[in-house]
C-alpha cells in the first residue's frame, strides 16, 4: 500500500473570521504541497492543524485513508513538524538536543556525522545551541528532520532567517526527501523555490 | 526511505530521555534548583521571627510550617515547570512526537520531582533542627514531605499545563492548586502533629501513598489534554 | 435516542424550550420555598438545645446542598462537553460556577451566623463543614479565573473542564480529610441509620426549602444559560433574526 496525506472539508475560523472552509489536498509518496498567501492568511493554522495541534472547526485529515482522530499516533510516527520556534535547548549543546530528539521519534539509518557536514554543523557540536546563530539554529532543525525515519515533513517558513545559501540548501534537502519517496508540506511567505512540480494552495 | 510503519524503540525511551534532558538542563542551571530551596529555608526562618524563639511554641508550630513552606515551594518551581519548552517550541514537538503524551507530562512531573522535591526533603532534617523537633518526628516529617512532594509535583503539572502560556500565569496557578493541594497538606502536617502529641501515624501515612497513587493514575492524563489545549 | 440529544443541544432550540421551562422550575420553587419559610419560621417549634437560632438551617442547609450540587453538576457538563464536544454542555458549566460560587458563599454566611449563639464565634476552624465550604469556594473562584484568563471561548472551555474535572475527583477527598482533621464533629442530622432525627415538624419545612431551593437554582440556571448561549452564538444568524423580531425579550 502506498502511503497517502489527505484531508477534506477542512474549515477553521479565528475567532469569528473564517482562515479557509471547505479546504481539500491529497498527497502521494514524492509529492509537495506548497501553502501560500499573506501573514494572518492560515498557513501556519492549517498546517498546525495537519500536524494535530490545532482543532478544527471540521473536517478531516487521513493518514492512509484513516482520520486523525481515529489514530493520531499512526500520523504521528510517520511525521516530523518543524515550526518557526525551533525547539531546542539554549544550554545544551547540539548533540545533547539531538540525542534527546532521537528517543521522541523513530530514526532513519543515516549516520549522524554525515548528516551534521551535510548541513555544514559538524564543527558546532559541542556549543551550547544558544551560542548559535538564528541562521545555524534553523539547521539543527533541518537535522532533526534527515535523522528522523519520518515520511511527511510539515515545515512552516522553513527559509526564515536564512541566506540565499541556506535557502538552497533547504530546498536541496527538500528535494532529496520527495526523491526519496518522501512527502512535504510547506507553509511559505515567500516563493519556494524547487526544480520540480507542486501543489499550491492559496489563502487569502 | 525506511518503513512508515517503524516504531519507536520502546515506550520507555522517550520519557526516560526527557528525564535525562531536564536533569541535564537542571545542573547547566542550579539556581533553578537552588532558588526553591532558599525559599523553603527563608519562608521557615520567618515564622520563628514573627512568632517568638519559645523553643515549646517552634515545636508546636514546626511541623506545619514546615509543610506550608514546602508547598510554597513547590508552587515557585511548578510555574516554570512548562514554561520554558512552551517559550523555545520543544513543548510542541513534545505534541507532536508519537510518544504517549501522558507518558512525557508524566516524565515531566518526575522530572520536577526529582529537582524540586526530593531537594525539600533532604534538607528538612536541618531546618527541623534550628525548630527543636526531634530525630524521629523529622523522620516522619521527611516520610510524608516525600509522599505529599510527589503528590504536589503530580497535581502541580495540571495546573502548570492548564497556565502556561497565559499572562499573570503565576497568580493563577496559586489558585488553582492551593484548594487541590488542601487534602496533602492536611494529611501531611497533621500526621507529623500526632507523631509529635505521641500518637500513631499509619492512618495519615496510608491516605498520603494513596493520594499519590490516585495523582499517579490521574495527573497524567489531565496534564496532557490540557498541554495539548493551552498550546492550541 | 442520540438524534434527540442533539437536537436538544442545538443551542436555537434549547434557547426556545428553556424560556418555557423557566417557568415550570420557578413556580413549584417559589411555592416550596412560600411554605417552607411559613412553616420554619412559625410551625416548626424551637430545637431544645439551640432555641430559635436553629432556624437558620432552612436557608443554610438547601445552600450548602446545592453548593456541592453545582460543583458536580459543573464539573459533569464540562466533562460531556470535553469529551463529546457539546457546546450547549460548556455554556451549561460556564453559567454554573457564578450560581455555585453564590450558594457557597451563602452557606458560608449562614454558617457562621449560626456559629455565633453555637460557638460564641463568628467562624470555627474546628467545623469541618464550614472548612470544606470554604476550599469549595476557592475552588470556585480558581475555575472562574481560569475561564477569565483565556481569551479564546473554546480554549476556556476546554481548559476549565479539565480544572472542574480534576477537582470532582478532589471535592470528595477534600471533604474526607477536613472530617479527619477537625475533631469537633457534629454527625449528620438529617440522614440517620434507622430514619430522621428531626421532629417531623421540623423535618417537613427543611425538605421543603430543600427541594424549593432546587428548583428555583434549576430555574436561575436556566435563565444563565440562555443569556450565555445568546451571547455566545451573538454572531449566528438564528440570534440576529431573534432579535430582529422583537421576539428576544421573553
Amino acid at each position: 500500500m502506498t502511503a497517502k496525506l489527505s484531508g477534506d472539508h477542512l474549515t477553521l475560523f479565528r475567532g469569528d473570521r473564517c482562515l479557509f472552509k471547505g479546504l481539500r489536498f491529497a498527497l502521494n509518496p514524492g509529492e509537495l504541497l506548497l501553502l501560500e498567501g499573506p501573514n494572518g492568511s492560515g498557513k501556519t493554522s492549517l498546517l498546525r492543524a495537519i500536524a494535530g495541534l490545532l482543532e478544527l472547526e471540521s473536517g478531516t485529515v487521513r493518514w492512509n485513508d484513516i482520520p486523525m482522530h481515529r489514530d493520531r499516533l499512526a500520523l504521528q510516527n510517520a511525521m516530523v513538524w518543524m515550526s518557526h520556534k525551533v525547539g531546542l535547548k539554549g544550554d545544551l549543546t547540539l548533540v545533547e538536543n539531538l540525542r534527546y530528539e532521537a528517543a521522541l521519534r523513530p530514526q532513519a539509518e543515516v549516520e549522524f556525522a554525515s548528516v551534521l557536514k551535510k548541513l555544514g554543523l559538524n564543527r558546532l557540536t559541542r556549543l551550547p545551541v544558544r551560542s548559535l546563530s538564528a541562521g545555524q539554529q534553523r539547521r539543527v532543525a533541518l537535522a532533526r528532520l534527515l535523522l528522523s525515519s519520518a515520511m511527511v515533513w510539515l515545515m512552516d517558513e522553513p527559509t526564515a532567517n536564512l541566506d540565499s545559501e541556506g535557502r538552497k540548501l533547504v530546498a536541496a534537502v527538500v528535494q532529496g526527501h520527495l526523491a526519496n519517496g518522501g512527502m512535504a508540506i510547506i507553509a511559505a511567505h515567500q516563493d519556494f523555490e524547487v526544480d520540480m512540480p507542486v501543489q499550491r494552495i492559496s489563502l487569502q | 526511505m525506511t518503513s512508515q510503519d517503524q516504531a519507536l524503540p520502546d515506550l520507555l525511551s522517550g520519557p526516560k530521555a526527557l528525564i535525562v534532558r531536564d536533569a541535564l538542563l537542571a545542573l547547566k542551571r542550579p539556581g533553578d534548583v537552588l532558588n526553591p530551596l532558599f525559599f523553603f529555608a527563608m519562608v521557615a526562618a520567618l515564622f520563628p521571627l514573627a512568632v517568638g524563639p519559645s523553643e515549646e511554641q517552634l515545636q508546636l508550630i514546626g511541623p506545619g510550617v514546615l509543610w506550608v513552606a514546602a508547598l510554597l515551594a513547590m508552587l515557585l518551581s511548578l510555574n516554570s515547570l512548562f514554561l520554558a519548552d512552551y517559550e523555545d517550541g520543544s513543548l510542541e514537538q513534545m505534541l507532536v512526537s508519537p510518544v504517549p503524551l501522558p507518558a512525557l507530562a508524566l516524565a515531566k512531573s518526575a522530572a520536577h520531582w526529582l529537582s524540586s522535591g526530593l531537594p525539600l526533603v533532604l534538607v528538612t532534617p536541618v531546618i527541623a533542627m534550628t525548630y527543636q523537633i526531634s530525630l524521629s518526628v523529622t523522620g516522619i516529617l521527611m516520610l510524608t514531605l516525600l509522599l505529599g512532594t510527589i503528590s504536589l509535583s503530580l497535581l502541580g503539572s495540571v495546573g502548570a499545563a492548564l497556565t502556561v502560556g497565559l499572562h499573570r500565569g503565576t497568580a493563577l496557578l496559586s489558585l488553582l492548586i492551593l484548594p487541590l493541594a488542601m487534602p496533602v497538606l492536611i494529611f501531611g502536617a497533621r500526621t507529623v502533629s500526632l507523631v509529635a502529641a505521641g500518637d500513631g501515624v499509619a492512618g495519615g501515612l496510608y491516605f498520603l501513598g494513596a493520594y499519590v497513587f490516585l495523582m499517579l493514575s490521574v495527573a497524567p492524563f489531565a496534564t496532557a489534554t490540557a498541554l495539548r489545549i493551552s498550546n492550541e | 435516542m442520540w438524534k434527540f440529544v442533539h437536537k436538544l443541544a442545538s443551542p436555537p432550540h434549547f434557547y426556545h424550550i428553556a424560556a418555557n421551562l423557566i417557568s415550570w422550575f420557578a413556580m413549584p420553587g417559589l411555592l416550596l420555598i412560600g411554605y417552607g419559610t411559613y412553616a420554619g419560621l412559625f410551625v416548626a417549634p424551637p430545637d431544645y438545645q439551640q432555641g430559635d437560632a436553629f432556624r437558620i438551617i432552612y436557608v443554610h442547609v438547601p445552600a450548602a446542598y446545592l453548593s456541592m450540587m453545582a460543583y458536580m453538576a459543573m464539573a459533569i457538563s464540562a466533562g460531556i462537553g470535553l469529551i463529546w464536544r457539546i457546546k450547549l454542555a460548556h455554556a451549561v458549566a460556564a453559567a454554573v460556577a457564578p450560581l455555585g460560587a453564590w450558594f457557597t458563599f451563602l452557606a458560608l454566611a449562614t454558617g457562621s451566623i449560626w456559629g455565633r449563639p453555637m460557638w460564641g464565634t463568628w467562624w470555627e476552624w474546628g467545623d469541618p463543614r464550614l472548612t470544606s465550604e470554604l476550599v469549595l469556594l476557592f475552588l470556585y473562584f480558581g475555575y472562574m479565573a481560569l475561564r477569565n484568563a483565556i481569551d479564546s471561548t473554546s480554549k476556556a472551555d476546554r481548559a476549565s473542564a479539565v480544572l472542574a474535572l480534576v477537582g470532582a475527583v478532589n471535592v470528595p477527598i477534600i471533604h474526607f480529610s477536613v472530617e479527619w482533621w477537625s475533631s469537633l464533629h457534629q454527625g449528620p442530622t438529617l440522614v440517620r441509620q434507622g430514619g430522621p432525627a428531626m421532629d417531623t415538624a421540623m423535618l417537613y419545612p427543611l425538605l421543603a426549602m430543600i427541594l424549593g431551593f432546587t428548583f428555583i437554582f434549576g430555574a436561575l440556571l436556566l435563565r444563565r444559560v440562555r443569556a450565555e448561549v445568546l451571547y455566545r452564538e451573538r454572531r449566528k444568524r438564528w440570534v440576529r433574526d431573534l432579535i430582529l423580531s422583537g421576539k428576544g425579550k421573553r
